[in-house]
């Protein structure tokens, strides 16, 4: 499923999308709010689901690879954050839902 | 900087699937590009009193589907397939333009962002522009597939720069003859620079890849110096200094930093456990998994501490055979 099919699908807010989504293929997901664990834990092309939204979370995207990242009930990022994140590359989609609720929804979508 | 605000402000709002398709680095250029850089400056234009199915002809032959009505030097309207299928509803096409062309002309101006003529279509649904000059004098006219061509040679024209710049760096080892050539980068980092946070280790991602490097090989490296930065960034009294020493067949990375120093090293290299402040948490930060992270993402570590003295932390990757940068094949063969 291609990242564009998941924006449309869950209804997500596209905040920074440098790449065309329709042709990237998210290989999984990964939730957390701990960067590092993130750096640990998430896979190359991996949607990364989060409430996090500071300016760090660009890096960590970016340092791995990732599709994209969603963040969570909301929490809209600064312009310098959405700046940044065109500057390298790094999708940033937004959602009123929580993580919880994300995760599950990308599951049943298939993203696994 | 007021089109970048711009540019954020409709970032931010729900947008269709039509909009997200459109956003891009594709969107970048629209900003970056200006009109006339796309237009097409050999305009096709008619004088108001020929007759349409002269027109016609005109469009056939051009392969267009529409023209400029012009009298003396000034835009009158312009007359698009449209309009000529209205005459030919009515069984006009013996009328001269000027009785069917659209008279209320949008045009955009040449040195206008090409995102400006992207809003004017979409906003008066219009499939062509007129383009004038600070006098309102016609320069081009302008389509969407004039945007197109235009953005997509800018994207090659981008590609190639990164290619060219690839290729050139990934020759460097190859290119120098030396015992032991090794390129050397450094980065100063600042303490509680949370702005600039994972800056170095996205300039030392890209410098790899340049070389050469397989995007694992940089992923890894740029894992290991995130979190060295961050480390600086988030604990060091004074900010520090990172080292990356890159050679044919390793990668070296050192932070060097004086102070505060590490209490008791074996807690700081056990998996959650953090002296981050709330503050930091957060932000995220602090998951005690740093330390930890590097060392998965090494093959050498060396973390050497004292409270009241600095921290110094060494990493290596040795490179497998297949990553290693290339090198003369043989140094004294090129002597």
């Amino acid at each position: 499923m291609t990242l564009q099919e998941i924006i449309t699908q869950l209804n997500l807010t596209v905040l920074t999308a440098p790449h065309p989504p329709a042709r990237i293929k998210p290989t999984g997901g990964y939730a957390s709010d701990l960067l590092s664990c993130v750096m640990a834990g998430a896979k190359p092309g991996n949607l990364w689901i989060t409430i996090q939204s500071h300016i760090n979370i660009v890096a960590i995207a970016s340092l791995n690879d990732l599709a994209a990242i969603i963040i969570t009930e909301n929490s809209i990022p600064e312009t310098a954050v959405l700046e940044k994140a065109s500057q390298q590359g790094v999708t940033l989609l937004g959602s009123s839902e929580n993580t919880y609720q994300m995760a599950g929804k990308l599951w049943e979508l298939g993203i696994r | 900087m007021s089109n970048l605000h711009e540019l954020y402000g409709r970032r931010g709002r729900i947008i269709t699937d039509q909009d997200a398709q459109e956003i891009s680095r594709v969107e970048e250029l629209a900003y970056d590009l200006k009109i006339c850089q796309v237009m097409t400056s050999q305009v096709k234009s008619v004088p108001p009193n020929i007759s349409i199915s002269n027109v016609l002809e005109i469009l056939r032959l051009g392969r267009i589907s529409g023209v400029p009505v012009i009298a003396d030097g000034a835009l009158r309207g312009i007359l698009s397939i449209e309009d000529i299928v209205r005459a030919m509803e009515k069984n006009e096409l013996g009328a001269p333009v000027s009785a069917y062309m659209s008279r209320e002309v949008v045009s955009v101006n040449g040195y206008d962002p090409v995102v400006k003529a992207l809003e004017t279509f979409s906003e008066y649904r219009l499939g062509r522009l007129p383009v004038v000059d600070e006098h309102h004098q016609l320069v081009g006219i302008i389509t969407k597939g004039d945007i197109t061509r235009g953005i997509l040679t800018a994207l090659q024209k981008d590609y190639k720069e990164e290619e060219l710049r690839r290729y050139r760096a990934s020759h460097l080892f190859d290119d120098i003859t030396s015992d032991r050539t090794s390129l050397i980068l450094r980065y100063n980092i600042r303490a509680r620079d949370y702005l600039n946070g994972g800056q170095a280790s996205s300039y030392i991602k890209r410098a790899l890849l340049r070389l050469g490097a397989s995007p694992q090989l940089a992923r890894q490296c740029g894992i290991a110096i995130y979190e060295s930065e961050m480390n600086l960034i988030i604990h060091s009294d004074h900010g520090g200094t990172l080292r990356v020493q890159i050679e044919p067949h390793r990668i070296l990375m050192q932070t060097t930093d004086d102070g505060p120093g590490i209490a008791d090293l074996t807690k700081a290299l056990t998996p959650g456990w953090s002296t981050a402040t709330q503050d930091v948490r957060d932000m995220g930060f602090g998951a005690g998994m740093g330390l930890v992270n590097i060392r998965r993402c090494v093959d050498k570590m060396e973390l050497d501490s004292a409270p009241g003295k600095g921290t110094r932390l060494l990493m290596e990757i040795l490179l497998r055979p297949e990553d290693r940068f290339k090198e003369p094949a043989d140094p004294e063969a090129t002597l």
